[in-house]
């Protein structure tokens, strides 16, 4: 094959013995060749950006998404080594170098204010440009249940390159045709009993250019692709071994402690560091300010980390607590409320027919309110970074869902180009999008920067993390629907009410004013399968200078809750039965009713619970996929809620990894209900109230529920599994409170009466 | 100076015998399988063992652990051990992976007492570890499997 311009010349030996693969010229918006050439050892070959294969036939998988719990080190090795027919048992996996080819497109596509049933011009059009420009200028980002969806024809064209490469490579040299040889875990078979281990081939390799057209596998070919291969990562985090942000131990380490405002987002005015710093141990005892939208805060620096928390004791502070000081989660809920109650139209995300008149015509209407709380994001893993300033280079160790913007915020602090900056990412201790932000990287470099020379280690203790989150904006929901005679819905209005939480995003990290209206605090209210006859579903974006993030699903989190509930009451004021009342809405909707009827017949929907029990369904499509839930439950003598049962489908399009996809409902379904029984960030003035698992309780072993899954067959791409089990817990459990006791609870964290 | 049994090796510590155990395993004798998670014995993510028995390291001072044994899950080995670490593998129990040294570590503690546990008996011992990603019915089954039963 020739090109006409060639970045590097095909099949020389570096000077290091690194053999450089023919790295030609792909079209400019191709993802699968990184602007450098990645690193390899002697013997190793990178074929392109995804892949390097070793002389002994190890396969080192590229990993450009953050493994937080969802098992993205196995599911995507797993799209590539299919396509690559490699020996599963040599698989293993090196985290990816900043580079645009590893942006993320699916995430910022799917993040478009469009309903899943749209398929007009406009939102393709929307989708390609988007597409287009987020491959330049986008971020590697791993979240919204996207890893997957983004990576499955990327990855898996970059292991059927690798695999054309080989076989090419074994057809030269054994004469034959290409054609004639195949290939099977991890060897070229050819015609007359030929074999060759991958390995063996790499350097025969190096003189095969990258193939300009790629053949994929037919799902009938899938050898990987929807088995339930076990996780590449049980070993290391069962050993104790796996490197988590505060296991790295680079030498001369220091380690920091820190103590932040305890009104959010304000800042040292003064403070008094004479006792702290003939503390034993102490190097430097500094001021941090508030970055990316975090708090400032007074630092130490110890030889041992015991030092520097003991010594952050003994310093005195003065803080500025600036404009938070008046800020009161409980006049918050008061004042969303009342903007709905002033009549507030909001942004209408979806309105069919005319909800207003259908209203007007009905025989009955049922109108109620919904509310949901600030919630904090509790990762097991503490916010931690470890930063390096040496030499004008800077070295990083962070978990982080985001590590490109990691990469800009500490050049930005130490004034250092994004080049001079190495991120390590490291195994997250689960990330839930407390992650995707960047205050505490900022920090830890802002840190490190006084003690030039030697790493430092920055740890937040627990009580500092609790209180110095991205919550989850607290949100109110205002429901009417109209009922005819006969019990069918005519009409469905909903307006919800709650901070935006993409323009402070934009403007924390990028300096950027937001446009167009935040899908993430809608989604869930809108974009949902129901066949509303007329509806109007719109959201209120209310500006307040609380900093909101992601938390997992997003506005789905309280949305499916407040749209569940409030469709169950209306069911109820129908006098039908839930799942029938939902399947009626779904009759041109063959994929949700499925997923519904599915789970109906698992959980025995149609009989009755065991005496003092109950059972609740919930209904919700969220990134892509859709999940049903029946949960049942029983009220202990203490009046508190004890769900027994959970059962749980999802149709996520081709299940990749079945039983990590059954992992991660039960893992949704666990964080989903520790919420909705638990989940509740008060804050007086400006200063969050809890502070520990004491105060802010975690789902614990003796209250989870026995979990069922089923995932449905499909044929369709991938969709999101990370988050959608987390959406449907809380109302299905809220239902079936209602059908055991009567009470119906339309407010988070649930209490009854 | 105090003398710990550490992983089965004689070993002599010289910090401040009221730092805490869990970061004097951590920074001074560079084992970082144990975890920091709350700093109150709260969340069990810092569960060694000291004398055989599940102890919160955030909360116990390396003096009093002097002249004992401590284990932590780097050093966790014999059959039951084998056990749990198969059944672990087996079952995908794990997630993000931060907890679990705490839930294995609790888990080898109760399978020594009780090596058929009741599920009552999994409720009291590992209800004092905290998962936010969910395992806990696969940290249940995993239990019954390395006991030898069915979950």
């Amino acid at each position: 094959m020739t090109t006409t311009r060639r970045r590097f010349i095909l099949g020389t030996v570096a000077a290091a013995g690194a053999l450089v693969l023919g790295w030609s010229v792909l079209p400019p918006r191709q993802r699968l060749l990184t602007d450098d050439p990645l690193p390899v050892e002697p013997g190793q070959a990178a074929f392109n950006g995804w892949v390097k294969i070793g002389a002994d036939g190890a396969v080192t998988v590229i990993m450009s998404k953050s493994e937080m719990g969802q098992g993205v080190l196995t599911s995507l090795s797993m799209l590539l080594a299919d396509e690559l027919d490699a020996d599963w048992g040599r698989v293993t996996t090196e985290m990816a170098p900043i580079d645009k080819i590893y942006n993320n497109i699916s995430v910022v596509v799917d993040g478009l204010p469009f309903h899943p049933d749209s398929q007009g011009l406009v939102r393709r059009v929307a989708s390609h440009l988007t597409a287009k420009a987020m491959g330049h200028v986008g971020v590697m980002m791993t979240g919204g249940s996207s890893s997957v969806k983004d990576l499955w024809l990327p990855m898996r064209e970059a292991g059927a390159a690798a695999r054309q490469m080989l076989l090419a490579a074994a057809a030269q040299q054994w004469g034959v045709a290409l054609a004639d040889c195949r290939t099977e875990r991890g060897q070229v078979l050819g015609p007359s009993g030929q074999m060759a281990g991958y390995g063996s081939l790499v350097a025969a390799a190096a003189l095969v250019g990258v193939p300009s057209s790629i053949r994929l596998k037919t799902p009938a070919e899938f050898k990987l692709i929807g088995q339930p291969m076990h996780r590449l990562d049980s070993q290391a985090k069962i050993t104790g071994s796996g490197q988590f942000g505060m296991d790295v131990l680079p030498p001369d380490l220091l380690y920091a402690s820190v103590t932040m405002c305890p009104t959010l987002g304000g800042r040292v005015a003064r403070f008094d560091a004479t006792q702290a710093t003939t503390a034993p141990g102490v190097r430097h005892v500094l001021a941090v300010e508030p970055l990316h939208g975090g708090t400032g805060g007074v630092a130490v620096i110890a030889g041992r980390p015991w030092q520097a928390q003991r010594a952050l004791g003994a310093v005195s502070v003065t803080w500025d607590h600036g404009a938070l000081a008046t800020f009161n989660s409980d006049a918050v809920m008061t004042q969303l409320a009342q903007t709905l109650e002033d009549g507030a139209k909001g942004f209408s995300y979806y309105s069919t027919g005319d909800a207003d008149a259908a209203l007007r015509g009905a025989a009955r209407t049922v109108s109620a309110e919904y509310r949901a709380p600030y919630l904090a994001h509790a990762t097991m893993e503490p916010m931690n970074c470890t930063v390096l300033l040496k030499d004008g280079q800077a070295t990083v160790w962070v978990p982080t869902q985001v590590p490109s913007m990691a990469r800009n915020a500490v050049a930005g602090v130490l004034g250092l180009k994004p080049e001079a900056v190495t991120v390590n990412v490291m195994l997250l201790g689960g990330g839930f999008g407390r992650r995707l932000e960047v205050d505490f990287i900022a920090q830890a470099a802002a840190i490190a920067r006084a003690a030039e020379g030697s790493p430092v280690q920055t740890v937040w203790s627990r009580e500092q993390d609790m209180q110095h989150d991205f919550y989850r904006p607290a949100c109110v929901s205002r429901f009417t629907a109209g009922l005819s005679a006969q019990g069918g819905l005519l009409a469905w209005k909903n307006t919800s009410a709650g901070q935006a939480i993409m323009p402070q995003v934009l403007k924390r990290n990028f300096g950027l004013p937001s446009g167009g209206p935040d899908k993430t605090s809608a989604e869930g209210a809108f974009d949902q399968p129901y066949e509303w006859p007329a509806a109007r579903i719109a959201h209120e974006a209310v500006d307040l200078p609380l900093q909101v993030g992601f938390w997992r699903a997003v506005g789905h989190s309280h949305q499916a809750f407040f749209k569940e509930c409030f469709l169950d009451e209306v069911a109820h004021a129908a006098q039908a039965d839930p799942v029938a009342f939902r399947a009626s809405l779904l009759q041109r909707h063959p994929r949700h009713l499925a997923v519904l009827q599915k789970v109906a017949s698992m959980s025995s929907w149609g009989q009755p619970a065991a005496p003092g029990r109950a059972r609740g369904v919930a209904l919700h499509e969220s990134f892509g996929s859709v999940v049903a839930q029946v949960a049942e439950v029983s009220v202990r003598a203490d009046n508190s809620i004890q769900v027994h049962r959970v059962w749980c489908t999802i149709d996520c399009g081709t299940p990749v990894n079945p039983q990590l996809i059954v992992q991660q409902l039960e893992s949704g379904i666990v964080f989903g209900l520790s919420a909705a029984l638990y989940g509740q960030i008060d804050i007086v003035n400006g200063q969050v109230q809890a502070s520990n698992f004491h105060d802010q309780a975690a789902l614990r072993m003796n209250e989870c529920p026995a979990v069922e899954c089923a995932v449905m067959p499909s044929t369709e791409p991938p969709e999101g599994v990370g988050e959608p089990g987390l959406p449907p817990i809380a109302p299905a459990v809220a239902n079936a409170l209602f059908a055991l006791t009567g009470q119906r609870l339309r407010s988070l964290p649930l209490r009854l009466a | 100076m105090t003398p710990i049994q550490l992983n089965g090796q004689p070993t002599q510590v010289d910090v401040e015998p009221d730092a805490p155990l869990l970061w004097v395993l951590r920074a001074e004798l560079q084992l970082t399988g144990t975890k920091f998670g709350c700093g109150m014995a709260l969340c069990g993510a810092c569960t060694v063992h000291l004398d055989g028995v599940p102890t919160r390291s955030c909360v116990t001072p390396l003096g009093s652990a002097a002249g004992k044994s401590v284990t932590t899950i780097e050093g966790l080995q014999g059959p039951v051990a084998d056990a749990l670490r198969a059944a672990w593998t087996a079952l995908d129990v794990v997630q993000c992976g931060y907890c679990q040294s705490g839930q294995i570590m609790q888990a080898h503690a109760l399978l020594t007492v009780h090596p058929q546990p009741t599920d009552e008996q999994i409720d009291e011992a590992m209800s004092g570890i905290i998962c936010r990603c969910g395992t806990y019915p696969r940290v249940r089954a995993a239990i019954h499997q390395a006991a030898g039963r069915k979950a």
